[in-house]
């Protein structure tokens, strides 16, 4: 692959300091999330996998090692230089959908170009467009309470997706969804990543994580085992 | 973000809660409706005062017994008529000079009866005070040289005692002396405090008879011109002086009496100003608990937006137009409020208010400026937020 990594971790650390106690959620990872990849991380609760999603969506920043995303070192960053690295490159998909509730399918949608300055024409058309490519062109003007799970979900997809993204970070993308629907779901994913998109699933469910071309699994902070085997390249231990 | 969908947000996010903002907007409502109100009634008091002292005449020398001082007691005056006659020569013309002798006496014409303020006055009391008569004649010089018993009616007592009769060449009793009345004058209202269409004048001679006594109470002058008024008013007090060394005398001007009551009810304006915008506060006190509330309330949202881009400085944003909308429309219908309430003052009851521009131009910019400072604590926290803590949130 000639094009740069979308997203370099090194030697990555996380430590939390709560009531002066310092706990250790990543202890040195390192991994790198190639463009058009798919990948899962795998772990049980407290693994510290959340933590790692965080890091790699520029959401926190590491206390140790290099995080570079889209090329950039985040420890270099301000808070709002970050905004917009995440504004560019990555899309969240969140277990819990994260919706605003008052808010149209269509807006929904769109609220990441309202932080990039797009102009309403322009946020609803591409909002209506990707509303479209995730099955759900007929439900651009109704309200999450309005929707299934898997609707819900499926909006905010094409929300991660309406920046044109090179990464998707999912969080358990089917946890609040029964097996059917969270069956089209990942179908939805896969058919985004054949079309470029690297996506990373963070999931304690095996069957789904079984499904990503790669796994990482983790366990006390740290990855203990990369299967299968990648196929093309070798990953950094 | 750009500014136009930060408002949109910031309405839709109001909308969300419609009671709690209607009920956040009050306490900025009340606020500022006191505001405006209070200080219209403060500055329709204050002109009204300056338009009834400049309604006396311009250029006029009021001279009383005693000193005009904060605090001092007045002073029982000693002067008579000859103190008149002396103060005619150093102004150099009679027209100009008025005297008072006042007394509160009941009026009566047939079975009717007034409580009057009667005034032993000259027959210049029309041209040096600015008095028109509505009808019939005022007396003349030498009805007050002899000392004759006729009246002139103030337009309330006349309308107590005669109705709508023509009270002229009628006969009345002031204090159970017969006068005839020969002149009736135009309405005045109030003035200082005081109904000025219950006076009743008769000649000041007459009046000294019905009272047993030769005193006057003070004295008039209308000056020719502003530039004499000061050297006119020394003139005239050392006059009085050396007729009684043992009184101090005081010429004031109308300009000091404005200056005086100028300031007193400035003061009183920016205190009633002041108590309201206490109010003001407290209303924006309230509008910063809320948005507190509302913070915390959408925090899992705060966090989604930062998650999909937004930056502190947009998210700030948000919450501070927030409560900028939140104060500028309390402030908008305040102001409606505070307008109706001081016209509805004015004219129901005998205070007098006016809307200035800068009350209102004042008020707005206040309530906004609350918005902005009682908004600006919990939009910095609403912008801080950890996305992660905040996407955690439930």
């Amino acid at each position: 692959m000639t094009a740069p990594p979308a997203i370099v971790a090194t030697d990555v650390r996380r430590v939390y300091e709560l009531d002066g106690v310092s706990v250790a959620a990543l202890r040195g990872v390192s991994l790198t999330v190639q463009p058009g990849d798919y990948l899962a991380i795998v772990g049980t609760s407290g693994s510290g996998k959340s933590t790692l999603m965080h890091l790699l969506g520029g959401l926190d920043r590491p206390t140790g090692g290099t995080l570079l995303i889209g090329g950039r070192d985040v420890a270099t960053l301000t808070p709002a230089e970050m905004s917009r690295l995440r504004n560019e490159t990555i899309g969240f998909v969140f277990q819990s959908f994260h919706l605003l509730s008052r808010t149209t399918a269509r807006d929904n949608v769109a609220l990441p170009l309202v932080y990039r300055g797009v102009g309403r024409r322009e946020r609803r058309a591409r909002a209506t467009a990707m509303l479209e490519r995730v099955g759900l062109g007929h439900r651009v003007d109704h309200r999450p309470n309005q929707m299934s799970g898997g609707e819900q979900q499926r909006v905010a997809i094409a929300r991660a997706l309406v920046t044109g993204p090179s990464v998707l970070l999912a969080d358990e993308p089917t946890g609040n969804l029964d097996t059917t629907t969270g069956q089209s779901v990942l179908a939805l994913l896969e058919s985004l990543n054949a079309d470029g998109v690297a996506v990373v699933l963070v999931t304690h469910d095996r069957e789904v994580a079984d499904r990503a071309r790669r796994q990482i699994v983790m366990r006390d902070g740290v990855i203990v085992t990369t299967a299968p085997p990648p196929p093309v390249d070798a990953e950094a231990r | 973000m750009r500014l136009a969908e930060a408002w949109r947000v910031a309405v839709d996010a109001l909308r969300a809660n419609r009671l709690r903002s209607v009920l956040t907007m009050l306490g900025v409502v009340i606020g500022v409706a006191a505001v405006v109100a209070l200080v219209a009634i403060g500055t329709g008091t204050k002109q009204q005062i300056e338009q009834q002292v400049e309604g006396l005449g311009s250029n006029l020398l009021i001279v009383v017994p005693g000193r005009l001082e904060a605090g001092a007691a007045p002073t029982a005056s000693t002067m008579t008529l000859d103190d008149v006659d002396a103060v005619t020569r150093v102004v150099g013309d009679r027209s100009r000079v008025a005297v008072t002798i006042q007394s509160g006496e009941t009026v009566r014409a047939g079975s009717r009866s007034s409580f009057a303020s009667m005034q032993g006055v000259l027959e210049t009391t029309p041209t040096v005070f600015v008095r028109r008569l509505d009808r019939g004649s005022y007396f003349s010089r030498s009805d007050v040289s002899t000392g004759r018993r006729v009246a002139v009616l103030g337009a309330a007592v006349a309308r107590q005692l005669f109705g709508e009769r023509d009270p002229i060449g009628r006969q009345i009793t002031v204090g159970g002396v017969r006068f005839r009345v020969t002149g009736t004058f135009e309405q005045l209202g109030q003035s200082l405090g005081v109904d000025r269409d219950s006076e009743v004048h008769i000649p000041v001679t007459a009046a000294q008879r019905l009272l047993g006594t030769d005193r006057i109470d003070g004295l008039a002058i209308r000056a020719p011109d502003r530039e004499r008024i000061d050297a006119l008013g020394a003139a005239v007090v050392a006059a009085l002086a050396e007729r009684h060394p043992d009184t101090d005398f005081s010429a004031v001007t109308q300009e000091q009496i404005l200056g005086v009551l100028g300031d007193i009810l400035g003061v009183l304006t920016g205190v009633l100003a002041a108590i309201a915008g206490i109010s003001l506060l407290v209303g924006g006190v309230g509008v910063s608990n809320i948005m507190l509330v509302s913070v915390r309330e959408r925090t899992r949202e705060i966090g989604l937006r930062k998650a999909v881009g937004a930056r502190p400085r947009d998210i700030g944003v948000q919450f501070l137009l927030e409560a900028v909308l939140l104060t500028t429309i309390g402030g908008l219908l305040g102001m409606a409020l505070g307008i109706s309430a001081a016209l509805l003052v004015d004219r129901l009851s005998p205070v007098p208010a006016a809307i200035t521009w800068w009350s209102l131009t004042l008020a707005f910019g206040v309530s906004a400026t609350v918005g902005i400072v009682f908004g600006v604590v919990p939009a910095q926290r609403a912008g801080r937020l950890d996305p992660v803590v905040a996407l955690r949130t439930e």
